[in-house]
């Protein structure tokens, strides 16, 4: 099943804390209720996005899939603005 | 209604003035604890001036200031080095002038902990850095910049040293131990670097 998303974020090639950075800032351009889509390669993003779920008082992690593509890895992150 | 539904209606003003006192206390306590709780802030002090170092403490309080936490950074003794721009001589004293010269003039001459040999370590790790696409540390500093971090400069170290206001780049707060204090007595997490 694929998750609805109303942006998509291309963090691909970034490394730590890049991935949580750029999301956090586009997070902030997004209505609320609207879900942001990040794409990263940093395998590292998966926790970081988790952790930034347990303290972030205005966003929510709807679902995060691992993909393969072309040999590598792509961890996908759906973020939800609710505040 | 019947004897006994009276006699339980029978309010004691003694008790309700007690139980009043005990909310009253109870709601005063309650405050001072909600005054003392910590807030989502998070405090560094950057105390190294090497490059490793204060790339680890750029990554935390970016990572931090992006889940939300307000950040402050307080740079004293060698930790000053990465917010200098470049190095005056005038007007110090002979030891000051001695510091000048060999202390790094600005980020970008900042020595690893380990390895440095003469700056090549340093070089190496940028560009080792560079090619896993890891942000340098002049990318990390504007970036923390952008996302609100605070960055204090730590009066006393800054004076004992002989660092100049005016070779630091601008935009930096100044202050000292109470200042770092206030804010890390409020935070959840204090890092010393």
């Amino acid at each position: 099943m694929s998750q609805a998303f109303d942006k998509l974020l291309d963090a691909r090639g970034l490394n730590c804390p890049m991935p949580l950075v750029n999301a956090r800032k586009e997070i902030g351009k997004l209505d609320l209720g609207q879900v942001l889509k990040v794409v990263a390669t940093d395998r590292g993003s998966v926790a970081d996005f988790q952790g930034w779920a347990k303290v972030a008082k205005n966003m929510e992690l709807v679902a995060q899939e691992t993909e393969s593509a072309e040999g590598a890895n792509l961890y996908v992150h759906y973020v939800k603005r609710t505040a | 209604m019947d004897a006994s539904a009276e006699a339980k209606l029978v309010i004691d003003p003694a008790r309700v003035q007690a139980l009043e006192d005990k909310l009253r206390d109870l709601e005063k306590r309650l405050g001072n604890v909600e005054g003392q709780a910590p807030e989502d802030r998070v405090a560094l002090v950057v105390f190294s001036g090497d490059l490793d170092r204060v790339l680890a403490a750029f990554v935390i309080a970016t990572g931090a200031a992006a889940m939300g936490q307000q950040v402050s950074m307080f740079f004293t003794f060698w930790g000053l080095s990465v917010l200098k721009k470049d190095t005056q001589f005038s007007g110090k004293t002979l030891p000051q002038r001695m510091m000048a010269l060999m202390a790094p003039g600005s980020s970008q001459q900042l020595p690893v902990s380990q390895m440095n040999f003469f700056g090549a370590g340093a070089k190496m790790l940028r560009s080792m850095m560079k090619a896993k696409n890891v942000n340098s540390l002049e990318e990390m500093i504007s970036l923390a910049r952008e996302l609100g971090v605070r960055m204090i400069a730590c009066e006393m170290s800054r004076d004992v040293m002989g660092i100049k206001e005016s070779e630091l780049v601008p935009g930096l707060e100044c202050g000292g131990v109470a200042s770092f204090l206030a804010d890390s007595l409020k935070s959840r997490t204090s890092l010393f670097i």
